[in-house]
C-alpha cells in the first residue's frame, strides 16, 4: 500500500516537470539557446511595453525567436561584452561609443528619440518650473529637495550625471551630500514609484512617464532644453571580438527596427493609450534636437 | 484591503480560464524546480547518508559549515552561477546563459545544503540502534544506509520539499541566470517581480496566490503521508 503511494507520488513529480518542460517551449531550445537571437534592452524601452509590441511582429515576420532581456544600459553593455546577447538597444552616446571603440559593437544605428524630464509632485515644492534643466538641478541641490537617482549607471543615470556636470557640480559630492540624495537602484517604472512614495523628484524619459503618468500622478516640472534629447540606438556586437555573437541573425533585427513600416509603428507607439506617442522615429539618423 | 480581495478574485478568475500565459508561467516554475529538486535529491541521499555513517575529523564543522549555507543568498549563487557560465565565463561555452536549464542548475545548487543538511539531522535522529542491528546481522554500509533512510523516510521527503519550497519561492537566482524572458526563463516569482514594478499589483497578488496555491497542495499531499504513517503504527 505504501509503495503505492511512493509509485503515485513519484509519478505526479515526473508528470508535473514534463508538463514545466512542456510549458517551456518546443524542441531542443530548452537545453541551449543556440537558435534564439538575443537582445538586452533598457528598461525605459521595456517599461513601455514597446519591446512586447515589437517582440511578436519581428518573430512572425523573421522566423526567428527573440529573447529580450532588460536591463540598464550599463548592465545591458556587459551582457554584451561578455557575449551573452547578440545586439544591445541603450540609450547613453558616450558609452555606446566607448563600447565601439573598444571593439565589442559593430556600429551605433539611432531608431528612435524623445526626451528626458524632470518630474515632481504637482506642487512643486522645490519651486523649479520653468527653469533650464541645469538651474533646477542646482535649485533642488541648494533647497535638499528629496531627489530620486537611478544610481544603476543605466542611461538615464548616466544623462542625470552629465546634467549635473553641465551644472558645475561634481556627481560624487552630489551623490553623497545628503539624505535628500536618494539612489533607487532600479529600473525606470519602480524609480517612479518611489518619486511618487517619496513625493520627490526624478529624472525620466518621457516614454516611461507617459506609462505610468496615471498611476504616479507625477507632473513633468522641467522638459526644455537641449541636453534632454534622449536617443535610443541598437547594436549588433561585433562577432570578431565576442565569439559566438550571432552578428547576421542581429543586423536582421536591425534592419526591421529602421525599416519604414516598423519606424511609423514606432512613432504612432502609445497615442492610442496616452494621448501621444512615446517615441520619435529617427530611421538611422542622429536626431538633432 | 480592497486590492487583495482583487487580487484573489483575478488569481481565481486566471486558474479557472486556464489563461494561457499564466498556466505556461506556472508550469515553467514547477519543471524548473521539480528538476532542480529531484536532480538535489540524488546528489543529498547517497552524500547525506556517506556523511552520516563515516566518522571523521571535522566532521561537525562540515556539518555546521552546510548549515550556515541554508541562509546563502539566492542573488549570491545566481551572481556565481553567472559568472560561470556566463559566455566569457570557463563554463561560457555550454550557451546556457538565460536559459531554463541554467536555472535548473542554479536552484539545484541553492538548494543542496539545504537538503543535505535536512537529511543529515533526519538520520542522527534515529534510533542508533536501527544502524547497529543493520551492521550486526551483517549489512554492507550501503545496505545500512538504505535501512536507515528508509526509516526515516518521512523527515527525509520532509527535507525534499523544504528543498522544493526553497526553489520554487526564490527570485533572485531565477531574475540573474534566466533573465526573465518571456515565454522562455519567465517564472511566478520573476513575473512577480516585474508585473509589480510595471504597477499591475492585481496580476502580481494573482501570481502570489498562485504560488500559495502550489504549496498548499504539496502541504497537504505531505501531511496526508504522514497520517498514512501514524495510521499504520497503530
Amino acid at each position: 500500500m505504501k509503495n503505492v503511494k511512493y509509485i503515485l507520488l513519484s509519478f505526479a513529480l515526473v508528470t508535473i516537470m514534463a508538463a514545466g518542460i512542456g510549458g517551456c517551449d518546443s524542441g531542443s531550445s530548452i537545453i541551449q539557446a543556440q537558435d534564439r537571437l538575443r537582445i538586452a534592452t533598457t528598461t525605459s524601452l521595456y517599461d513601455t511595453g514597446l519591446w512586447n509590441a515589437l517582440e511578436d511582429r519581428f518573430e512572425q515576420e523573421q522566423g526567428i525567436r527573440l529573447d529580450i532581456l532588460y536591463a540598464g544600459t550599463g548592465i545591458a553593455l556587459e551582457y554584451g561584452r561578455r557575449g551573452d546577447v547578440d545586439a544591445v538597444a541603450v540609450h547613453a552616446k558616450a558609452t555606446e561609443e566607448q563600447f565601439i571603440a573598444e571593439g565589442y559593437g559593430i556600429e551605433r544605428v539611432p531608431f528612435a528619440y524623445n526626451y528626458f524630464m524632470i518630474v515632481g509632485p504637482e506642487s512643486d515644492p522645490a519651486g523649479i518650473t520653468g527653469l533650464s534643466p541645469e538651474d533646477a538641478f542646482k535649485k533642488l541641490h541648494d533647497s535638499q529637495a528629496a531627489f530620486i537617482s537611478r544610481g544603476d549607471a543605466s542611461g538615464t543615470h548616466t544623462k542625470e550625471k552629465a546634467i549635473w556636470k553641465s551644472a558645475g557640480f561634481d556627481y560624487d559630492t552630489v551623490a553623497t551630500s545628503g539624505s535628500w540624495y536618494v539612489e533607487a537602484g532600479k529600473g525606470m517604472g519602480p524609480t517612479l514609484q518611489m518619486a511618487a512614495e517619496m513625493e520627490a523628484y526624478t529624472l525620466a524619459d518621457v516614454g516611461t512617464f507617459l506609462a505610468y503618468k496615471a498611476e504616479t500622478g507625477l507632473v513633468p516640472v522641467v522638459d526644455e532644453g537641449a541636453i534632454l534629447l534622449n536617443v535610443y540606438s541598437i547594436i549588433v556586437i561585433d562577432p570578431v571580438t565576442v565569439e559566438g555573437a550571432k552578428a547576421e541573425k542581429a543586423q536582421l533585427l536591425v534592419d526591421f527596427l529602421v525599416s519604414d513600416e516598423i519606424q511609423e509603428f514606432i512613432g504612432d507607439y502609445g497615442l492610442a493609450d496616452y494621448g501621444e506617442p512615446l517615441f520619435n522615429p529617427c530611421a538611422g539618423n542622429e536626431p538633432v534636437s | 484591503m480592497n486590492e487583495l480581495w482583487q487580487g484573489i478574485i483575478r488569481a481565481l478568475e486566471l486558474l479557472v480560464r486556464f489563461d494561457p500565459e499564466v498556466m505556461a508561467i506556472t508550469f515553467r516554475s514547477l519543471g524548473i524546480s521539480t528538476s532542480a529538486c529531484i536532480i538535489a535529491t540524488l546528489v543529498c541521499l547517497p552524500l547525506g547518508s556517506l556523511i552520516h555513517f563515516t566518522g571523521f575529523k571535522g566532521k561537525r564543522l562540515l556539518v555546521s559549515i552546510i548549515q550556515t549555507f541554508y541562509s546563502l543568498p539566492t542573488v549570491l549563487v545566481g551572481l556565481l552561477v553567472f559568472i560561470m557560465f556566463s559566455r566569457a565565463g570557463p563554463l561560457g561555452e555550454l550557451g546556457l546563459m538565460f536559459t531554463p536549464t541554467l536555472m535548473v542548475i542554479g536552484q539545484a545548487l541553492l538548494v543542496i545544503p539545504l537538503m543535505l543538511g535536512l537529511i543529515i539531522s533526519a538520520l542522527s535522529s534515529l534510533d542508533k540502534t536501527v544502524a547497529d542491528t543493520a551492521f550486526s546481522l551483517g549489512a554492507s554500509r550501503f545496505q545500512a544506509g538504505i535501512l536507515a533512510l528508509k526509516e526515516a523516510r518521512y523527515a527525509v521527503i520532509t527535507s525534499v520539499i523544504m528543498g522544493f519550497g526553497r526553489a520554487i519561492s526564490e527570485v533572485g537566482l531565477a531574475m540573474m541566470v534566466g533573465g526573465n524572458i518571456r515565454g522562455f526563463t519567465r517564472t511566478l516569482t520573476t513575473a512577480i517581480s516585474l508585473e509589480t514594478s510595471k504597477g499591475d499589483i492585481e496580476l502580481s497578488l494573482a501570481l502570489g496566490f498562485i504560488l500559495l496555491i502550489i504549496s498548499l497542495v504539496i502541504n497537504i499531499a505531505l501531511s496526508r503521508l504522514q497520517q498514512v504513517r501514524t495510521s499504520a503504527a497503530h
